[in-house]
């Protein structure tokens, strides 16, 4: 590590306080243009996916767990399940999976 | 206070004791991954108490993981958090003109999801700050102290339990996009492209940071489909 980690959280935390607060502050007007709004509403979308696969599958101890929770994460979100029960449910299919590998 | 300010931060404070609850197992879910990089307890809770937002955290922590320049934290957390723009924008059109211009501040310091939620939903031609004050007394201590756990938990946790906890923040995030993947045949073809070209990135181009993968990738795709799918007025904005 080269890198000073306080530093890395001063920069982090500042541009998130920039982005929350200079529109309520310095711009106060609401985005017109369709593009950027468009764009702003795919974001969330593209990088929780982005981020989520594949550093999934390389998180456990093995990738075969990673895997599989994985795979019922995405059938438990799609049939409707809260966060916290596909939280949960990823977490005890790695507990679970791993007793057996 | 005025007793209507009274009664707007115990209406915050009462709206706010769930969201609290639920940021605790996030940020618990968060401190796990801050561990692993990492972060001490006292800096989780800093990064948590700053941020409050689980992608940009999130995003963060795969930063200081590849040890990258602090200009590509800067950039990433950029990405992760532009959503917040838009409702920042919506309640800066909130506030009424009598409202001192400190209290923008404050109430910008704490937008999440569900606090923009919330205070949208609680109606009204303005917002009184008060009732952002209420909600983020719960949710800030919910979420700082949530992350300090989790990295505590380290030491008082097996191999097989952090194992499994590990991916508890990436089946927060996949409730988070699949159902909307599900209900908007665009959104879905985004994760779904997002899913293979990440995996395509990860095999093809290791030489490639993780950060500098989300942030190419997130201009990229969603950039795509703004130009090839532009949203309708009224149809987003939550």
């Amino acid at each position: 590590m080269t890198h000073d980690i306080w530093i890395y959280i001063l920069v982090a935390s500042a541009v998130t306080l920039a982005i929350k607060i200079l529109p309520l502050t310095l711009i106060r007007g609401e985005i017109k243009n369709v593009t950027i709004r468009s764009f702003l509403h795919y974001v969330p979308y593209v990088t929780l996916a982005v981020m989520t696969f594949p550093a999934i599958i390389d998180a456990t101890q093995s990738q075969i767990s990673g895997a599989l929770a994985l795979v019922a994460g995405i059938l438990a979100a799609w049939f409707g399940a809260s966060l916290f029960k596909v939280a949960l449910l990823c977490c005890s299919v790695v507990f679970v999976t791993e007793l057996f590998l | 206070m005025t007793s209507e300010n009274r009664q707007a931060l115990m209406d915050g404070f009462r709206d706010g004791v769930p969201i609290g609850l639920g940021y605790f197992v996030v940020g618990f879910s968060l401190g796990i991954v801050a561990k692993y990089v990492g972060l001490s307890p006292l800096q989780g809770f800093v990064i948590s108490l700053l941020n409050n937002a689980s992608a940009g955290e999130y995003a963060a922590f795969t930063v200081i993981k590849s040890d990258a320049p602090y200009l590509e934290i800067a950039l990433l957390t950029f990405i992760a958090n532009a959503r917040y723009v838009l409702m920042s924008t919506v309640l800066s059109q909130k506030f009424s003109p009598d409202t001192p211009f400190y209290h923008r501040i404050f109430v910008g310091f704490d937008v999440t999801d569900e606090i923009f939620g919330i205070t949208v939903a609680r109606g009204g031609r303005w917002l009184n700050p008060f009732y952002n004050y209420g909600a983020m007394l719960t949710a800030l201590p919910g979420w700082s102290l949530g992350t300090a756990c989790g990295i505590v938990a380290w030491y008082f946790f097996s191999e097989a339990a952090v194992s499994a906890l590990s991916v508890a923040l990436y089946g927060m995030f996949l409730a988070v996009i699949i159902p909307p993947a599900r209900k908007e045949k665009i959104i879905g073809g985004a994760v779904a492209v997002s899913f293979l070209l990440s995996w395509l990135a990860e095999k093809f181009f290791p030489e490639i940071s993780a950060g500098n993968r989300t942030i190419a990738l997130t201009i990229l795709i969603a950039g795509a489909a703004a130009i090839l799918f532009p949203v309708k007025e009224d149809d987003d904005d939550a």
